[in-house]
């Protein structure tokens, strides 16, 4: 039964992802994005994590997506934007992808999982959130506050690739090379 | 649950990341009250990193701590020196580039300390998930460095070209760690090697190759080095000599880290990969380099040429390969860096970027000249300077190791090389000038950095011993 719904949900996930980079029009493109993320949420509560899938949701769907569809339509991407995005290299690539995929489906088939699958009980689901938080606030505390330090440095980026310099002999007065 | 003081919560393994970090956002607040002169924020940030250096060489006890997450080794505290390093030069040819290129804005150099301290995070990084997120916190400053020429399209087209495969090989780094988490049920690199033992299982094949193709990426090894020649380019020019020594130099001893501490019972396979990528790596490079005509690309292939040299050393998987890795990291900083200033220098919009632009510089510059072909003999491996020990080094311990059929290739693509670092100094000494470039004068700062760097470059050519020395005892507790 799981085994199901698990196939249902990765097989859109992944047919929602194809469909993402092949769409000519952007905002086509982001629903299907947002397709794919749901899907991948719904593939968290079946492994269980039930605080990653609502997470999912929540900041992929709900704020990183909405904001995305905004710029889209703020920018007016037409469809003009999206032509002859695949110069003609849509065999080769696809070649190289079907080759990767039986690489890998073979040597995921003849592997073998060692990590012990976690509590399924009742009472450790309920404790998802708590056991997430402790673990990022002992063992992992080091790497979540380089996170911090990565969030500062994406939000300092997008200020300084974004906004314009002030001032006479600014930057964009002068045509530079191209 | 895991008890408190079985995490080893050690302030004093992370002290150089802290204050780097620090002098990071002092200088972030600094440029908001700095309005016009914003090089004193550059003065801020040189004067900070020289202060760091001896913190960040003190090597405190090699015990994992907080949770096993970093490792504050003599290992680490060699690149952190050598990230320091490459910082304090990079800042100090800004300060000039960036007037010159018109650009006023003060963000510049506390990006260059976040990346730096990525990169300290990486060299120190005793777990995958440590690993990446600094891998990702020095590749997002890059991101945004090397697009921080806005008004350029090619600098947004480098940096854009840069994000898009720096976010593919992430993804494809982080599904090899993914696999990898699967195979050994730990993240810890200890503990991976702990509970792999001698285990073939063709999950954890899967990792291990899908991280060498995500480092290939960061390194520029040869199939994955396609963005290097643009990216470089298109950069302003003391960020690409950053992106090639720091860069560079953080993802090779994260490489160096996760293969010899996680991976070691799998030598056999790893290192068959690993001595394609470098064969294909140093032959690939050093031939498409000699028909570069643009200085920027060339020196990028000769970078790419270099990966595949600094490879053999990591495939060899002894103290002498290893501590040659870290030797000629270091090497490479100053040789590489004092060629890339020299460019910083000449270039301006669309001049001093063609090889023949050099023509008769020696006549005009005998100072800049000489010290030039000292760089570029350098990175070709000419004796009495550093790049020949380093390169000799490399070699050496390859042939101890039996790699003859390597080590060949690398002696006749070093050969090669010398032809396309020769060219420039042909240009400079034996063409007569056209008149159309003219080299502006180096300021203070130049001169600071050329003469360092020269020193640097001649001096560890001279007196190899104590430096091969420290390196060699730097990569011990990785070979344990």
């Amino acid at each position: 039964m799981e085994q199901l719904f698990f196939y249902i949900f990765a097989i859109t996930a992944v047919v929602a992802a194809i469909l993402v980079v092949s769409m000519r029009n952007a905002i086509h493109s982001a629903f299907f994005l947002i397709v794919c993320l749901l899907q991948v949420a719904a593939i968290f509560v079946l492994l269980r994590s039930p605080f990653l899938a609502a997470v999912q949701v929540f900041i992929y769907v709900g704020a990183v997506m909405v904001l995305f569809l905004f710029a889209v339509l703020v920018l007016d991407v037409g469809k003009e934007a999206f032509r002859e995005h695949m110069h003609s290299q849509s065999v080769p690539s696809l070649v190289m992808v079907a080759a990767l995929l039986v690489i890998m489906g073979f040597m995921m088939f003849s592997g073998k999982l060692t990590v012990p699958p976690g509590a399924y009980n009742e009472a450790a689901l309920a404790k998802n959130t708590e056991v997430i938080g402790r673990a990022v606030y002992t063992k992992f505390v080091f790497p979540f506050e380089v996170v911090s330090l990565l969030l500062l440095i994406a939000l300092i980026g997008a200020v300084v690739l974004v906004m314009r310099e002030r001032g006479k002999g600014a930057d964009r007065n002068k045509p530079e090379d191209i | 649950m895991i008890p408190l003081s079985s995490l080893n919560i050690s302030f004093a393994s992370i002290m150089p990341e802290m204050l780097l970090t620090g002098l990071a956002l002092l200088v972030l607040v600094l440029d908001l009250f700095i309005r016009e002169e914003k090089s004193v924020l550059g003065y801020v940030s040189v004067i900070g990193l020289i202060a760091l250096i001896p913190v960040s060489a003190r090597t405190i006890e090699a015990k994992a701590s907080f949770g096993g997450m970093v490792m504050a080794d003599e290992f680490a505290a060699y690149f952190n020196v050598i990230f320091i390093i490459a910082a304090i030069f990079t800042i100090l040819i800004s300060m000039d580039y960036l007037k010159k290129m018109n650009v006023r804005r003060g963000e510049y150099y506390h990006i260059i300390l976040f990346s730096t301290v990525g990169m300290m995070v990486m060299a120190s990084a005793n777990d995958l998930v440590t690993l990446y997120v600094g891998l990702e916190l020095m590749a997002m400053s890059f991101y945004i460095l090397v697009a921080y020429r806005i008004a350029s399209a090619r600098s947004v087209e480098g940096g854009l070209k840069y994000f898009v495969l720096g976010a593919l090989s992430s993804g494809i780094l982080l599904y090899g760690i993914s696999f990898t988490y699967g195979a050994s049920g730990s993240t810890n690199l200890s503990e991976i090697a702990r509970q792999l033992g001698g285990f073939q299982n063709p999950f954890l094949i899967l990792g291990i190759v899908l991280i060498t193709v995500g480092f290939g990426f960061k390194v520029a090894a040869f199939p994955f080095h396609v963005w290097t020649p643009d990216v470089y380019e298109g950069a302003p020019t003391p960020v690409t000599a950053l992106l090639s020594i720091g860069s560079k130099a953080a993802s090779f001893a994260a490489f160096m880290r996760v293969f010899m501490v996680a991976f070691p019972a799998f030598h056999a396979q790893w290192g068959e990969i690993l001595w394609m990528l470098s064969a294909a790596t140093m032959i690939f490079g050093s031939v498409v380099a000699i028909a570069q005509k643009n200085i920027v690309r060339m020196l990028a292939y000769s970078s790419i040429a270099h990966a595949g040299i600094i490879m053999m050393g990591l495939l060899v998987y002894n103290d002498l390969g290893a501590g040659g890795v870290l030797y000629y990291l270091l090497v490479y900083a100053f040789m590489n860096m004092g060629a890339f200033a020299i460019v910083a220098l000449f270039r301006n919009d669309r001049i001093g970027e063609s090889i023949s632009d050099y023509s008769g510089l020696a006549s005009r510059r005998p100072v800049l000249s000489f010290l030039m072909a000292l760089f570029l003999l350098s990175l070709a491996g000419i004796p009495p300077t550093g790049g020949f020990a380093a390169k000799f080094f490399v070699f050496s311990a390859a042939i101890d190791a039996r790699y003859y059929w390597l080590a060949a290739i690398g002696v006749v693509t070093t050969a090669i090389s010398l032809f396309f670092y020769a060219k420039v100094i042909f240009y400079m000494y034996m063409r007569e000038p056209d008149g159309e470039a003219v080299m502006p004068e180096s300021g203070v700062l130049y001169n600071v950095v050329l003469l360092v760097t020269a020193f640097g470059t001649v001096f560890l050519g001279i007196y190899p011993t104590p430096f091969i020395d420290m390196a060699i005892k730097a990569v011990k507790p990785l070979l344990m």
